[in-house]
């Protein structure tokens, strides 16, 4: 198959009827990457998979690959392999005959289509089974036979739909290693579509952030993790602790704050806006509770609380802080020692880990600012 | 109670419960009661009526009624004619329904409304369609007129009263079952199995044959099964738009007049019984070879499938 040196996609819309499911999306792909398309169900990432692999016709835009126009190629002809969500083995052929569909398609001779088939079979440690059919085969070795079947026509570009949502926590995490090993020995160029943040941040070169049938932000997985440009992506990285303050001043690249009891806080902003801000303006502060820590206590920005609910995490404790004459806000907390029920805690962030977002509007921002993040166990 | 236990176990490998569950026992008994009553015993009687000899069974055991059946030449075609009667129009039911229902899969514009059209003759009974195809299929019936007011031909085709009529018949009536029946089949297989055969380079002609064709494989089995035994036996299509005399006198015609123009009980039930066992044989046949073809493609896709 061709291989990719540049895949992009110009202004690629798809409506449903009056539904528009995917808005103008654009996105260049360089030869080898990894990208994520990152969203919650609904959010368009499907439905930009599906017109990339000619699955779906697009309403309009162009795809272009090694600048050549492709989105009137068929399916089909485009050389793309994809992974489905559930798999999509076919059910009466033996997991040999899965495996060698697309090379008897192609009318590969039948010497070297064994030795593919073999060296494929091999690749995802199913050479024993070849015999058996896809109802025979465990979860995690049906989704394995479902790579093998696609890595086997060495396909220029591969398309992964959600292919570990299936699978339980353990195997998942194991397939999540195969997957990133497989596109290391093989170099493919792979857009993997998932709703899981971990799974798009522990493998990806890029990640696009999409809602409602647009992007909200692409970078680098650390670029997403720690400037997320709006809430909404703050949100889905897990800013879930959300406290409304209101702005002071602004000193340098930081904002001093103060929040409604009065403690004053340094925060950042990730926002090209937040140059227009003026002091006295209410904007939400956000954070991740594992960089609310109470032990141990960073150096700068401290608040008080009271602690309500406390669990183990494993590595450490998490404590739902309800804060001292803030509206009775709670917020989530880590610590590395037991958190004691109903005692007096002391807890900090980092100035550059304490983002600031505007406050929601209908228009912007749809996601609500829950207040009182539940604990792990409850949301 | 030792030997209790080893009953239980021995129950167990067999793959029945342990313990009987009288109340489900109960509940299930009218149900059984209906089955032997309705099927069963007929059959046992039936059975034993056609090894008797004597116009009306009286007589001693015999195997005379088939021998009867077997050395006679005319009822003996019989089952040729029969099978010319039925094998055609249910290949033909089978051949038109399966490229059909493969375009319907996904559902279509007006699905419900041709859903009723071709549900409606069903429902008007065989009589009903029989009498509706004499006058309009027949010598001066609109179909023919049409025919030659568009100047295709001089002299009307005779279309009833002969094979073609049965087999017109028959289609109205198998022909609505049989695509329902495959397309419930063919909807029922999960979509992304034809998304992955795109996706591995199959075109749709490709894809049908290599996928959809032999996933059906199993639903096409069985209602090319059910359509033939329904053909196969047919009475009253054979009689009133056939020529029942001579080309469409099918087994279930011998075996009405045995028994109730000669009335010859025994002889008839014989016939009857004959006509059960080819239908039996060509089921078997049927399945094994559906077996043969398509091994695995009754096995379930898994998880997500």
């Amino acid at each position: 198959m061709e291989r990719i040196e540049k895949l992009e996609l110009r202004g690629v819309t798809r409506r449903f009827g009056v539904t528009t499911a995917l808005h103008s999306f654009d996105l260049e792909i360089a030869g080898g990457m990894f990208v994520s398309l990152l969203g919650p169900s609904g959010c368009g990432k499907s439905t930009a998979l599906n017109c990339l692999a000619g699955l779906l016709d697009l309403s309009e835009g162009e795809i272009v690959l090694n600048g050549r126009p492709i989105q009137d190629v068929p399916a089909e002809k485009r050389g793309f392999g994809m992974v489905f969500q559930n798999y999509a083995l076919f059910p009466h052929l033996s997991v040999t005959r899965n495996v060698s569909y697309g090379l008897e398609l192609r009318g590969v001779p039948k010497p070297e289509r064994e030795r593919r088939i073999r060296r494929a079979l091999e690749m995802v440690k199913l050479e024993e089974f070849g015999k058996r059919f896809p109802a025979q085969l465990s979860g995690g070795q049906q989704q394995r036979l479902a790579f093998a079947r696609t890595i086997v026509l060495e396909p220029g570009l591969l398309l992964l739909d959600e292919p570990l949502s299936n699978l339980d926590t353990k195997l998942r995490n194991e397939m999540r290693i195969e997957i990133k090993h497989l596109h290391e020995q093989l170099n493919l160029t792979t857009v993997y579509v998932t709703h899981d943040q971990s799974e798009a941040m522990s493998m990806s070169d890029l990640v696009v952030v999409m809602r409602l049938g647009r992007i909200e932000q692409v970078g680098t997985p650390q670029e997403i993790y720690n400037r997320p440009k709006s809430l909404y992506v703050a949100d889905f990285m897990g800013y879930s602790n959300r406290l409304p303050v209101s702005l002071v001043a602004q000193e340098g690249q930081e904002w001093v704050v103060e929040t409604i009891s009065g403690t004053q806080l340094r925060a950042s902003s990730t926002l090209q806006e937040s140059t227009d801000w003026q002091p006295g303006q209410r904007v939400l502060a956000c954070f991740r509770p594992d960089e609310a820590l109470a032990d141990p206590l960073p150096a700068v920005n401290h608040l008080q609380g009271q602690v309500q609910l406390v669990e183990y995490m494993g590595k450490t404790f998490e404590g739902l802080v309800r804060l001292q004459g803030d509206d009775g806000i709670q917020l989530l907390v880590h610590s590395q020692h037991p958190l004691e029920n109903d005692a007096p805690v002391e807890f900090g962030i980092r100035p550059d880990r304490l983002l600031l977002f505007p406050l929601a509007t209908s228009d912007n921002n749809p996601v609500k600012p829950h207040l009182e993040p539940a604990l792990k166990g409850q949301r | 109670m030792a030997e209790i236990g080893l009953k239980g176990r021995s129950l167990a490998r067999l793959g029945l419960p342990k313990r009987i569950e009288w109340g489900a026992v109960l509940l299930s008994l009218p149900a059984f009661v209906m089955v032997l009553a309705l099927f069963v015993y007929p059959f046992v009687f039936g059975f034993d009526l056609s090894l008797r000899s004597g116009a009306k069974g009286e007589g001693d055991w015999t195997l005379n009624n088939y021998q009867q059946f077997f050395n006679d030449p005319r009822q003996m075609d019989t089952i040729w004619t029969t099978f010319q009667v039925a094998l055609p129009v249910t290949l033909f039911s089978v051949a038109v329904s399966v490229p059909l229902a493969y375009f319907m899969r996904r559902g279509i514009r007006f699905e419900r409304l041709i859903t009723a059209i071709l549900i409606l003759p069903i429902t008007l009974g065989t009589v009903m369609v029989a009498q509706a195809m004499l006058s309009y299929f027949g010598p001066r019936g609109w179909f023919n007129q049409l025919l030659q007011g568009m100047g295709l031909i001089q002299d009307p085709v005779r279309l009833t009263r002969n094979w073609i009529g049965v087999e017109i018949a028959l289609f109205i009536h198998g022909f609505p079952f049989v695509f329902l029946m495959i397309l419930g089949y063919m909807s029922g297989i999960n979509p992304d199995l034809e998304r992955a055969s795109r996706m591995l380079g199959a075109s749709r002609w490709q894809t049908f044959w290599r996928v959809i064709f032999p996933l059906s494989l199993p639903g096409i089995a069985i209602a090319f099964c059910l359509n033939f035994v329904a053909n196969f036996g047919v009475f009253p299509s054979a009689t009133l738009v056939g020529n029942p005399s001579a080309e469409t006198r099918v087994l279930s015609i011998a075996a009405f007049q045995a028994a109730f123009e000669q009335n010859n009980r025994p002889q008839g039930t014989s016939i009857a019984l004959i006509m059960g066992a080819i239908e039996l044989l060509v089921i078997v046949l049927i399945l094994w070879m559906r077996g043969r073809l398509a091994r695995g493609a009754t096995m379930g896709g898994g998880k997500g499938a």
